[in-house]
């Protein structure tokens, strides 16, 4: 025969064993990711885990705990700090790392932007995520980081789509798609020349419900501001909901309203639009999701609507 | 709910990115605002042009061509699916070898104005070669053939010559049309003749990922704890992935390749002590000995040691634009382990059409090639038609850092491109 195939009883067996330890799609997520995050342990030198205090980085601190303990993680927790963050958000970070016991560093976009005398964002939504690549690519310098873990996910858009599990970029931090190595089955090549380094994404293939599932699964505690609250908003011209602070220029013809909302991401908070939504279980939100329509960036992120092309530009200019 | 990785694999204008548009819009995995970026573009028809769902990238638009492998996801009620979208131009193998590494399911599609073409061939053995048992011919564009039956039965039947004579299992035949949804998601009523499954029926009840959870136990070293605080002075364990079957406590175990034997005293999943652990599960695994082991390294129950070899042969698909030559020196990277090796023989090259030999002195972009590797140290390795996981490793470029080849280890398999040459594929028009 030329091609070796199970005989029938060996395959009855198989599904025996796989019933016993009853696996489901989560726990092979799972699996992926901790193999993933133990390869770059492996692997690197110096990595660090980008923590934002997202949902998606809070994952990675679990995924990192089931990894690597009763050891320590083998990697610091990086913050890049845009300066517009959600104060809830902040609390959580340094709790959570205190909670971990793990190593935090943060580093500001203010600082970069004094340092290198960038422009600051100006117009009515000052975004600094442009800014966040300058602080991301000096911290990189300053640890001398040969690998960067990041949160990032496949279903997020059309160019992540593309991305590698290990994604290697030059020293400028630049991807390029043509360039990209092959990845074949879960063998994951690091290895690199001086002065680049690797972005590496454990939860590439998880979408935003999935993620959320697994928050539900492993009872995960996350930053008050994904769950429904009241909250006082700018209503942007497209109707998108912006939640008020001091870091907005508004004009006097800027319509004001107190909503029930809550945020599915937390980035950069003057680019991060709120949703409406009374869900204040990660059940609810859950469900909130099985019937939204609107995909989590384009809900949320103000920045992308621009061009097209918009994740793919900043990808290439060394992004996260 | 399980989980199901399919590669989908086309010729240029079989209508690839269509159907996976149709799958994911068809299943309402698409959302609004994804879909108003797309009515924001011209089409010819005036209609939502579903294949810019997955052509992601700026140069892939413009050309209208697919470039890489793209990733998609979507869950019904059933499973969640991975798709993988590798390209269909000839040039690119290296993107389909990629792809198919990690698939359970291929999907092989074909116009149905064209039938079963070189490449149907070609995408076939490609995906067979790495592994895959589970095909699905969709026949596409039926809607262009006035959905007659007689040209579907006859492109049905010349693929199943095809997977008859390399003898692999029958592939299930669903006649479609992407563009209108016809047996996509939802069955047609426009093909009367047709009683199966829909495509996305197909694809949720087929068997899912059963991988290797009863094949032998395999296990490699990917990082060692030692927390070394006063709570545990001594602890060190062996972190990493069963790679394939079953792993119990108080197995007794050959740690390779240095031979030492030791007895499994605990399996811990997530901080837990459990009895028994199977693949894919991640784990730590503590000895009852004090034994050198580190990254790399594997760790076997005794009755199931593998071979531990330092010379291998193996089918490689070669990735790089710099060609392989006879003597080149590489990097072997067999999961954790990463070794020193050499290449001293290129002893021929296959061809995908046919699985023919022909003799080669070296190996361009894109060949699939029979070699024999020395490495500087011992691999404990099987065949990979025996085990997807441990038969497999990537030839790396040790200057770059690239990843120039796909390697499949099966040297007490050399008949696995005996084949005599396939009878001449009959087109349908």
């Amino acid at each position: 025969m030329l091609l070796d195939l199970p005989v029938p009883h060996q395959q009855q067996q198989i599904l025996e064993t796989m019933s016993a330890h009853s696996f489901d799609y989560l726990d092979r997520l799972e699996a992926e990711a901790i193999h993933i995050l133990r390869e770059v342990a492996g692997q690197f030198e110096r990595p660090a885990l980008l923590f934002s205090g997202g949902k998606d980085s809070i994952v990675l601190t679990r995924l990192a705990e089931k990894a690597f303990r009763p050891g320590r993680f083998p990697f610091p927790l990086v913050h890049v700090d845009t300066g517009h963050n959600f104060p809830e958000v902040l609390a959580y970070r340094d709790q959570l790392a205190a909670e971990l016991g793990e190593k935090l560093i943060v580093r500001s976009v203010e600082d970069t932007i004094k340092r290198q005398r960038l422009r600051e964002p100006g117009g009515k939504f000052p975004s600094r995520n442009p800014l966040q690549t300058y602080t991301l690519l000096e911290v990189i310098e300053e640890f001398e980081f040969d690998a960067c873990i990041g949160g990032a996910r496949r279903d997020e858009e059309k160019a992540r789509a593309k991305e590698r599990i290990f994604s290697v970029r030059d020293e400028f931090g630049q991807w390029d798609p043509k360039r990209q190595r092959p990845e074949l089955w879960n063998v994951y090549n690091g290895r690199i020349q001086k002065g680049e380094n690797v972005r590496v994404f454990p939860i590439s293939n998880w979408t935003e419900l999935d993620v959320w599932r697994y928050i539900q699964r492993e009872n995960i505690n996350l930053p008050d501001i994904y769950f429904g609250h009241e909250r006082t908003c700018v209503v942007l011209p497209s109707g998108q909901l912006l939640g008020l602070s001091e870091h907005l220029q508004l004009d006097e013809e800027d319509e004001i309203v107190t909503r029930q909302v809550r945020f599915r991401t937390v980035g950069d908070s003057t680019c991060t639009a709120a949703v409406e939504s009374d869900a204040s279980t990660v059940e609810d939100i859950i469900q909130d999701l099985l019937l939204a329509k609107v995909s989590e960036r384009g809900a949320t992120r103000l920045d992308d609507n621009i061009s097209e092309a918009g994740m793919e530009d900043r990808k290439r200019n060394g992004y996260f | 709910m399980d989980l199901l990785r399919f590669i989908t694999c086309g010729s240029v204008d079989d209508g690839k990115s269509t159907l996976i548009g149709r799958l994911l819009y068809d299943s309402d995995s698409v959302s609004l605002d994804v879909l108003a970026a797309l009515e924001n573009r011209p089409t010819v028809q005036g209609t939502v042009d579903l294949a810019l769902l997955t052509d992601g990238l700026r140069a892939e638009r413009e050309q209208g061509i697919t470039i890489d492998v793209a990733y998609k996801y979507f869950t019904t009620p059933r499973r969640k699916f991975i798709i993988t979208d590798a390209p269909g131009h000839v040039q690119y193998t290296r993107n389909m070898v990629t792809g198919a590494s990690n698939a359970d399911l291929a999907i092989v599609l074909v116009d149905a104005r064209q039938g079963v073409v070189e490449q149907t061939r070609r995408h076939t053995l490609v995906a067979a070669l790495l592994g895959i048992r589970n095909f699905v011919l969709a026949v596409n564009k039926l809607d262009l053939v006035g959905f007659d039956e007689t040209i579907f039965e006859q492109i049905a039947a010349d693929y199943a010559a095809l997977t008859d004579h390399f003898q692999l299992p029958a592939a299930t035949a669903i006649p479609l049309s992407a563009l209108h949804g016809d047996n996509v998601v939802k069955r047609s009523t426009r093909l009367p003749w047709y009683t199966g499954p829909s495509l996305l029926e197909h694809l949720e009840s087929v068997p899912a990922s059963v991988e290797a959870a009863n094949a032998e136990p395999r296990f490699q070293v990917q990082y060692v704890i030692r927390p070394q605080t006063a709570d545990l002075p001594d602890y060190r364990g062996y972190a990493g992935q069963i790679q394939s079957g079953q792993y119990r406590r108080g197995d007794r175990v050959k740690v390779l390749p240095s031979g030492l034997e030791s007895v499994i005293e605990a399996i811990e999943v997530n901080q837990q002590e459990v009895e028994t652990a199977v693949a894919p599960q991640a784990v730590v695994l503590r000895l009852t000995d004090d034994v050198d082991i580190s990254r790399g390294d594997a760790i076997i129950p005794v009755e199931h040691v593998p071979t531990v070899t330092r010379e291998l042969e193996a089918t490689v698909c070669w990735m790089s634009e710099q060609p392989l030559w006879p003597g080149r020196k590489l990097l072997l990277q067999h999961h954790s382990a990463v070794v020193k090796a050499a290449v001293p023989a290129i002893l021929h090259k296959v061809n995908v059409q046919t699985f023919a030999r022909a003799a080669a002195d070296s190996a361009q972009l894109n060949d699939i090639v029979r070699v024999r590797i020395k490495t500087a140290v011992p691999l404990a390795v099987d065949n990979y038609h025996e085990n997807r996981v441990t038969g497999a490793f990537i030839l790396v470029d040790e200057q770059s850092g690239d990843t120039v080849a796909a390697g499949l280890i099966g040297a007490a398999n050399a008949d696995y491109f005996t084949a005599p040459v396939a009878p001449p594929v009959a087109f349908s028009i």
